[in-house]
């Protein structure tokens, strides 16, 4: 019985951001203006200028998986504060004193920024096909496609997670977030290659998880780029897996301290 | 008294330390099953670092307690599983409604699937919230939250429940509403309470025994009858009080407080 109960306490804590985001779907519309602007105007002007080489495939194309995956981490990343203030309000605390595991309750965040994410991502897939960008929208490539999403913001948020326990505070979580946000941005294969980085950015890019978030999702969505996939899908997951499993590990152990 | 492991709450010697600052003192005191219990102070005085303590929330420097029978520090899952506890800050989820409130955590604690709808209905209606159990929580007033978080503490049948300064910041009537309802409880369930809070009226309603607490130990323990009559024929529980605080001076008194709480966050 311990498994089932387990899984029941991960969907209590992810399934309270389902029921928010349905009560109040208003801030899916305005995260939804950063994509737009993205890839109608730095696409464009970036696809204009052929600046990058990115083979056969077009730059609008190549970029839609690499916003479409900025998005879940900007999502991810600011989950940390949502943990702060449910600590200001005592929510953390009342989690903390149930019998749940504390990797039942870090796994539900998790999960929960992933339900988050998952509309994000769809807004985004939507706003590639309006812009005409070819999408594989095949059963097959959609359902993998939601399985990236999942496990990105899950890895990402955790990350946040663990930044919050540390920090405490929401303002120094903001200054922090910020910073993190970048480097693991451009520090990966999101609007350009690796190939044209210098040396020691192509090897922070090959630490970050982003990169093999990206490079999954340009796999299964994008059609005959393989030439641009120098990872493969079954490392991608592979490696998102083996992140979300270590950070689980250490946010579960942290998370008590942020009760203090 | 009680064999040693049949009480509810048994506390023996706790200590907390937060950097050179001695929060919690020595404190040991027990309760009995289905018994209320007050831990009477000022602000500053201990009594919430002792409640997070025997919540698991907050590991004691030393001392040691069992909770329903299981052992703090060796057996806190067990312990978990069978208390309740809202604390002091008003802390339902203003996003959900109460009704979804209370389902995050008859998930949390394992609340059989088939009894989860009626249990969170019954426990909605008996905090007289049944109304507004599909309102968002942000639209409820202090009262009505503080009542949701004592439904959801009980939703799972603890054996023993923590109420950190449960009136604090409630408006008289609101207060009055609380206390009725803690009534009614006292008199349905056989958890025991363990309370905080600086209210003597609200110790005295609710409680037989109370400790006051001071300075991080506790001054004095007993009924209030006992304690006012050891002071006086004519003395009030106020006077109680005002005996065994006396000595944190009032001005001295928010300074400990915040100088408690500065210390609690930044030595974690």
């Amino acid at each position: 019985m311990r498994e089932p109960a387990f899984v029941r306490q991960v969907l209590a804590v992810a399934g309270m951001e389902v029921r928010k985001l349905r009560h109040d779907p208003t801030e899916l519309a305005t995260r939804a203006v950063q994509p737009v602007l993205w890839l109608a105007i730095f696409g464009q002007a970036m696809a204009h200028a052929h600046a990058l080489d990115t083979g056969s495939i077009p730059y609008l194309d190549y970029l839609v998986p690499g916003i479409l995956a900025q998005s879940v981490l900007f999502i991810a990343i600011f989950n940390g504060i949502s943990v702060i203030w449910e600590r200001d309000l005592g929510i953390v605390h009342k989690f903390l004193v149930s019998p749940a595991p504390r990797t039942a309750l870090v796994l539900g965040k998790a999960l929960g920024a992933g339900a988050r994410a998952l509309v994000q991502a769809i807004v985004v897939v939507l706003l590639g096909v309006a812009l005409g960008v070819d999408l594989r929208l095949a059963p097959g490539a959609l359902a993998g496609t939601v399985l990236v999403v999942i496990l990105g913001a899950a890895v990402f948020s955790t990350f946040s997670l663990i930044i919050a326990c540390i920090v405490k505070t929401r303002e120094r979580f903001m200054g922090i977030g910020q910073v993190l946000t970048m480097p693991l941005f451009f520090a990966s294969n999101a609007i350009y290659p690796t190939s044209v980085m210098p040396g020691w950015v192509r090897a922070i890019a090959k630490a970050n998880p982003l990169t093999y978030q990206i490079d999954a999702l340009r796999e299964l969505l994008l059609p005959a780029h393989s030439a641009l996939s120098p990872m493969g899908l079954p490392l991608d997951f592979a490696v998102l897996a083996a992140a979300l499993v270590i950070l689980v590990i250490v946010s579960a152990r942290i998370y008590p301290r942020i009760a203090i | 008294m009680l064999p040693p492991g049949d009480f509810a709450i048994e506390a023996r010697g706790l200590t907390r330390d937060f950097g050179k600052l001695r929060a919690v003192d020595g404190v040991s005191f027990s309760v009995a099953p289905g018994e209320s219990f007050a831990l009477l102070g000022r602000n500053g005085a201990g009594k919430t670092t002792v409640i997070k303590m025997l919540t698991t929330l907050l590991p004691p420097t030393s001392g040691s307690a069992r909770i329903a029978g299981f052992d703090l520090a060796g057996e806190s899952a067990q312990v978990r599983a069978s208390i309740g506890y809202v604390p002091q800050a008003l802390s339902a989820d203003g996003d959900l409604t109460g009704y979804e409130n209370l389902l995050v955590f008859a998930g949390l604690h394992g609340v059989p699937r088939a009894e989860v709808r009626q249990r969170i209905d019954e426990a909605l209606a008996f905090m007289g919230l049944a109304a507004f159990a599909h309102k968002l929580v942000k639209t409820y007033s202090g009262g009505m939250i503080r009542r949701l978080e004592i439904a959801q503490s009980t939703l799972h049948r603890p054996k023993v429940l923590f109420l950190d300064e449960p009136t604090v910041g409630l408006d008289p009537v609101a207060r009055i509403a609380v206390w009725d309802r803690l009534e009614r409880l006292q008199a349905t369930s056989r958890s025991a309470i363990l309370l905080t809070t600086h209210y003597l009226e609200e110790a005295e309603r609710l409680c037989a025994r109370v400790a006051i607490m001071n300075a991080g130990r506790i001054a004095a323990l007993g009924s209030p009858a006992q304690m006012k009559a050891a002071l006086g024929p004519d003395a009030t529980f106020e006077d109680v009080f005002e005996r065994f605080t006396a000595g944190s001076a009032e001005a001295g008194d928010y300074d400990e407080a915040s100088r408690t709480r500065s210390a609690a966050n930044s030595h974690a």
